[in-house]
C-alpha cells in the first residue's frame, strides 16, 4: 500500500476538470487546477461525495489488491454488515459468509457481532458520559463525522463517543480467536475488511483515537463484489457461521446503532448535508432532549456508502428481511471477554481540532484577511459558476486573499479588465501627439 | 495602533422560523474563521441565537449587529416590537409570554433571557412598551 493519509484520490486521466466535485464537496476541499481536480489534503474528510458525483468516475478510493491475502498463513475476512444487503434473493446470512470462506479465506468474523458489543459498552457508559457533558453524546462509528467535527465543530469534540469502532474491535477479536485456535503468531494471521466507503478504508489505515493499525488489508466493497457474486450464486450448502443478530446487522442502516444501544432518546441523521445542519444545531444547544445522536455521512447509513453496489433503499430492505430470519438469542452474542479491556475499548488519544476555517493563527491578520475577503467577495458576480476552479465566489475570494488565486481567475472579472483595456486602447488610438494636434481646438 | 474592529449587520425577519438563526450562524462562522476558542464560540452563538429567536418570536423582527474585535464580541439586537413591560419578570427562569404555536415548535420555555445572561460577560436589556427592545451583550475571550 502506498503511503497516503486519504483513500479518496484522483484518476487524472479520467478527470475532465469539470466542476461537479468542487461544488459537491462539503468542506470545499477541491479546486480545479491545470484542467484537473486537486484535493486539499487537510480539508478532505474522506466522505466520498466526490466519488458519488463524478460523472467520469475519475475519483476513486484506494484500497488493497485482493492478492495481499496470500501474504498470510491464516486469512480472516471481516464483512461489514452492509455487505449483507448487496445480493439479490439471498435471505440467509450464512450463504454470504460461506461464500466468503469459499473465495479464499480460512475464516470470517462478523463486524456485526462486534457492533453488538460496542452497543452494549456504549449503553453502559452513556449515563456517566452524559452527566459530564453539555448536550448529547455523538456516535463515532462514522469516521467522516469525527473528521468533520475535528475540522469544523471544535466545541463538539467533547461530545464525541471516544470508543473503538465495530470493525476495529472485530479485527482485534478475530486475531485473538485465530491465535488461540491455530497456534500461529499474530503476524501470521491476516485480517481483511470489506469496506462500503473510503472513510472506513482511511480510518483502518490511520486509526482515529489510537496509534498503529489492527487491520492488514482493506477491500473496496464494489471491487470485492465482482469476485464474490459468482461464488454467492453457487453456494448451495451454507455453513452455520452467522453469530450476530438483527441488532448487529442493523448497524449498517441509519438508526441501527441507536436501536442497538436501546436508548429511546436518540436521533439518527444520515446524509452529509443533514449532518452538517444537525451539528450546527447541536452547537447552538438545540438538541438538549436527545441523549444520543447517531450521525452517518451517507444516505441511509453505511448501506449508502459510495463503494456499496446496491442502492441503499433496497439494501436496507434486504437487511431488515434477513434480520427477521435470525434467531432472537443471537442479539446477546458478543466478542470474547478477553478483548474488552479499557485499553482496547477507549480511545488512547483524542484527535486535535484542526480548523480548516481559521484564516490565520494571528487573529489580527485573520481579521484583516476577513475584511479583504468580504471586500473582494462583494466585487465578484456571486453566481458561483465554478469556472475559476473554486466552488463559489466566496471561496475564490478566500483563495485570492490566501495567495492561491488571482482576481482575473474569475472570467467575469477578466472580461471587465479586457473591456477596460479595450476602451483604453481606443482612447489611445484617438490621441494625437502635439505635432499633429489642432491646439486651437483642444 | 487602534485595535481593528469588524462590524456585521443582519436583518432578522419576523415569524420566519426557517430563517431564524441565520444571523447567529453567520457570526459563529466568522468567529471560527478568526480562530476564537471553542468555548468562546459556543457562548457567543448560544447567546446570540437565543436573542435572535426572541426577536423573531416576540420582537417582530429587527436588526442584529455584531462588533467583533480581537478579544471580544459585542452583539446588539434591536427590535421595534411590543417591548417588555417588566424586565425583572422577563428575566426569571420559566417566565414566558410565548404563544402556544411557538411553544409547540419547542420554543418559549422561558429560559432564553436567563441563558443569554449566563453566557455573556456584559448584559444590558432596555425596553419601552410600544417602542421596542434593545439587547446588548458582550462576550470576552
Amino acid at each position: 500500500m502506498e503511503s497516503i493519509t486519504h483513500s479518496v484520490t484522483l484518476d487524472a486521466d479520467k478527470c475532465k476538470g469539470c466542476i461537479n466535485c468542487i461544488k459537491r464537496c462539503p468542506t470545499e476541499a477541491i479546486r480545479v487546477r491545470n484542467g484537473k481536480a486537486v484535493i486539499m489534503s487537510d480539508h478532505c474528510i474522506d466522505c466520498g461525495e466526490c466519488i458519488r458525483v463524478c460523472p467520469h468516475h475519475a475519483k476513486k478510493a484506494i484500497s488493497d489488491p485482493i492478492s495481499i491475502i496470500n501474504n498470510y498463513k491464516h486469512k480472516i475476512a471481516l464483512p461489514a454488515p452492509s455487505l449483507y444487503g448487496q445480493f439479490k434473493s439471498v435471505r440467509d446470512v450464512n450463504i454470504i459468509l460461506t461464500a466468503l470462506v469459499n473465495c479464499g479465506f480460512d475464516d470470517i468474523y462478523e463486524v456485526a457481532l462486534a457492533a453488538q458489543t460496542v452497543a452494549d459498552y456504549t449503553k453502559d457508559i452513556l449515563p456517566g458520559a452524559r452527566a459530564l457533558l453539555h448536550g448529547p453524546l455523538i456516535s463515532s462509528a462514522c469516521p467522516v463525522i469525527v473528521k468533520l467535527i475535528c475540522v469544523r465543530y471544535p466545541g463538539l469534540l467533547d461530545n464525541v463517543l471516544k470508543t473503538i469502532t465495530p470493525v476495529e474491535l472485530a479485527a482485534i477479536a478475530a486475531r485473538a480467536k485465530a491465535v488461540k485456535e491455530t497456534g500461529l503468531n499474530p503476524d501470521e494471521i491476516g485480517v481483511f475488511f470489506i469496506s462500503p466507503c473510503p472513510a472506513k478504508i482511511t480510518a483502518s489505515k490511520y486509526r482515529i483515537g489510537y496509534d498503529g493499525t489492527v487491520i492488514d488489508g482493506i477491500f473496496s466493497m464494489s471491487e470485492f463484489f465482482v469476485k464474490l457474486l459468482p461464488i454467492v450464486e453457487k453456494t448451495r450448502e451454507p455453513k452455520g457461521l452467522s453469530v450476530a443478530g438483527v441488532r448487529g446487522i442493523s448497524w449498517s442502516c441509519s438508526g441501527g446503532e441507536g436501536s442497538a444501544i436501546g436508548e429511546s432518546l436518540f436521533i439518527a441523521v444520515d446524509g452529509i448535508d443533514n449532518v452538517i445542519r444537525v451539528l450546527d444545531e447541536i452547537e447552538n444547544d438545540k438538541f438538549t432532549s436527545a441523549r444520543f445522536v447517531e450521525l452517518g455521512a451517507c444516505p441511509g447509513g453505511c448501506v449508502g456508502g459510495c463503494l456499496a453496489v446496491e442502492n441503499p433503499f433496497v439494501a436496507r430492505a434486504r437487511i431488515q428481511r434477513m434480520g427477521v430470519e435470525l434467531e432472537e438469542d443471537k442479539n446477546t452474542n458478543s466478542v470474547d471477554n478477553s478483548c474488552l479491556t479499557s485499553k482496547i475499548l477507549n480511545w488512547q488519544k483524542t484527535p486535535e481540532y484542526n480548523s480548516i476555517l481559521r484564516l490565520d493563527a494571528d487573529r489580527s491578520v485573520a481579521m484583516r484577511k476577513l475584511s479583504e475577503i468580504e471586500n473582494i467577495s462583494g466585487t465578484l458576480p456571486g453566481i458561483d459558476c465554478g469556472s475559476c476552479g473554486a466552488p463559489s465566489c466566496h471561496a475564490l475570494a478566500e483563495d485570492i486573499v490566501n495567495g492561491a488565486a488571482h482576481e482575473s481567475d474569475c472570467i467575469f472579472k477578466l472580461r471587465e479588465r479586457m473591456s477596460g483595456l479595450f476602451h483604453e486602447m481606443a482612447e489611445l488610438q484617438e490621441y494625437m501627439p502635439p505635432p499633429f494636434r489642432d491646439l486651437s481646438n483642444p | 495602533m487602534p485595535a481593528e474592529v469588524l462590524r456585521q449587520e443582519y436583518n432578522v425577519s419576523a415569524d420566519d422560523f426557517a430563517a431564524a438563526g441565520a444571523a447567529s450562524a453567520a457570526v459563529k462562522n466568522t468567529l471560527k474563521k478568526l480562530g476564537f476558542s471553542p468555548d468562546f464560540i459556543r457562548r457567543t452563538s448560544i447567546a446570540m441565537y437565543e436573542g435572535e429567536i426572541n426577536m423573531v418570536i416576540h420582537g417582530g423582527g429587527g436588526v442584529a449587529e455584531a462588533e467583533i474585535a480581537e478579544d471580544y464580541v459585542k452583539i446588539t439586537l434591536t427590535d421595534h416590537g411590543p417591548g417588555i413591560a417588566d424586565i425583572n419578570l422577563a428575566m426569571q427562569e420559566g417566565f414566558s409570554t410565548a404563544s402556544d404555536t411557538v411553544r409547540e415548535l419547542g420554543f418559549g420555555a422561558g429560559m432564553g433571557l436567563p441563558n443569554i445572561k449566563k453566557q455573556s460577560d456584559d448584559f444590558s436589556l432596555t425596553s419601552e412598551v410600544g417602542k421596542g427592545t434593545v439587547l446588548t451583550i458582550t462576550i470576552k475571550s
